[in-house]
């Protein structure tokens, strides 16, 4: 057993598992705006429309801490694979948590026009 | 025909080097490669590598042969050579001891990790534990691994986190046990790889599969610990 603490669980199952589910749930994300794009007239009034709704915005944010989860569990991946001194190996670690963490909020405040 | 071999002797060299040699094969003859090393040894035996039975079994002569891992004893020239040249170099992400000799220390802590030996705390029957022949043919294409280490050393994950990652190797004879009928440690074996390097570090990029000697399949052992941690955890 290797410990960590970095990692987004404490475990190897639970990374390995959101890091296939939150990718289900961006494909699904993806698929649906190329659907929507392709298939209605892309204009300020639908697009204002379709965030307007509640379902919409959740299946948004929904999408938008899948992408925190599943770039936290690539990233740490790759930092551990590349970056083998500590304190860069750390600080880049966090860098990328801080970036996550402010495109989350920041997303939140576009969707719900605070 | 012209072989570059990675030399290297730390008391006398101070980094390694390539060292090219004109070797004459005999006409009409698919030597192995391990053949062409022992002609060159015969006219200089300061070349150092490792072998033992000479016929795949031991898994002594493992080494990179043209880029692609293998067993010399059983890599025929023909299958290997490319333009008439042949380039020789030790398996790839372990210190190099002297030329093709490489330390396997770190290979042996990984597979160490794994308690490669059958586990049974029940007390021991007069004559022996039988298994089904259902349960014995699920050790098939695994207990056949001769601990070559040259899927692990082909193995990117297991270059970059050699101390953490067990390895295609490891884990293959994990599953050896896991997959035993007979083993009663499964939920031991199975917490001591829960962790974010043991077992997840695989990509699953089957570089083992393509160069295992034995025609093994490590990354189908990796799926099944894999399913066997995600089934109790879940």
């Amino acid at each position: 057993m290797v410990s960590s603490v970095t990692n987004l669980g404490r475990s190897g199952v639970f990374d390995w598992l959101i890091q296939r589910v939150t990718a289900y749930v961006l494909a699904l994300y993806t698929l649906f705006l190329l659907g929507f794009m392709v298939f209605s007239d892309v204009n300020y009034e639908t697009w204002a429309a379709l965030f307007s709704q509640t379902w919409f915005r959740i299946f948004t944010l929904l999408a938008l801490l899948s992408i925190g989860a599943h770039a936290w569990v690539g990233l740490w991946t790759v930092t551990t694979d590349y970056i083998k001194a500590m304190a860069p190996r750390f600080l880049i670690q966090a860098l990328c948590g801080l970036t996550m963490f402010v495109y989350v909020i920041w997303g939140i405040q576009i969707l719900w026009g605070l | 025909m012209l072989v570059s071999l990675y030399r290297y002797n730390p008391e006398t060299d101070s980094a390694p080097y390539m060292q090219d040699v004109e070797v004459d094969i005999p006409e009409g003859k698919d030597l192995m490669v391990l053949d062409v090393l022992n002609l060159i040894k015969e006219r200089d035996s300061s070349m150092a590598y490792r072998r033992s039975c000479r016929e795949g079994v031991c898994g002594s002569d493992g080494m990179n042969m043209n880029g692609t891992n293998g067993l010399a004893c059983i890599t025929p020239m023909s299958q290997v050579v490319k333009k008439n040249k042949l380039v020789l170099r030790p398996l790839p992400g372990l210190p190099v001891i002297r030329d093709l000799v490489v330390d396997m220390s770190l290979f042996y802590k990984q597979y160490e990790k794994v308690m490669p030996y059958l586990v049974n705390d029940t007390p021991a029957p007069a004559i022996e534990r039988l298994q089904t022949p259902e349960d014995r043919e699920k050790l098939d294409g695994l207990y056949e691994c001769i601990l070559c280490a040259c899927c692990s050393t082909a193995c990117p994950s297991f270059w970059w986190n050699p101390d953490k990652f067990i390895g295609p190797s490891g884990l293959l004879q994990a599953y050896r046990f896991l997959a035993d009928s007979r083993d009663t440690a499964q939920a031991e074996r199975l917490s001591n790889l829960d962790d974010p390097f043991s077992v997840f570090r695989c990509r699953g990029i089957m570089n083992c599969v393509s160069v295992c000697p034995k025609g093994l399949n490590p990354t189908k052992a990796i799926g099944h610990i894999r399913n066997l941690l995600l089934q109790r955890a879940t």
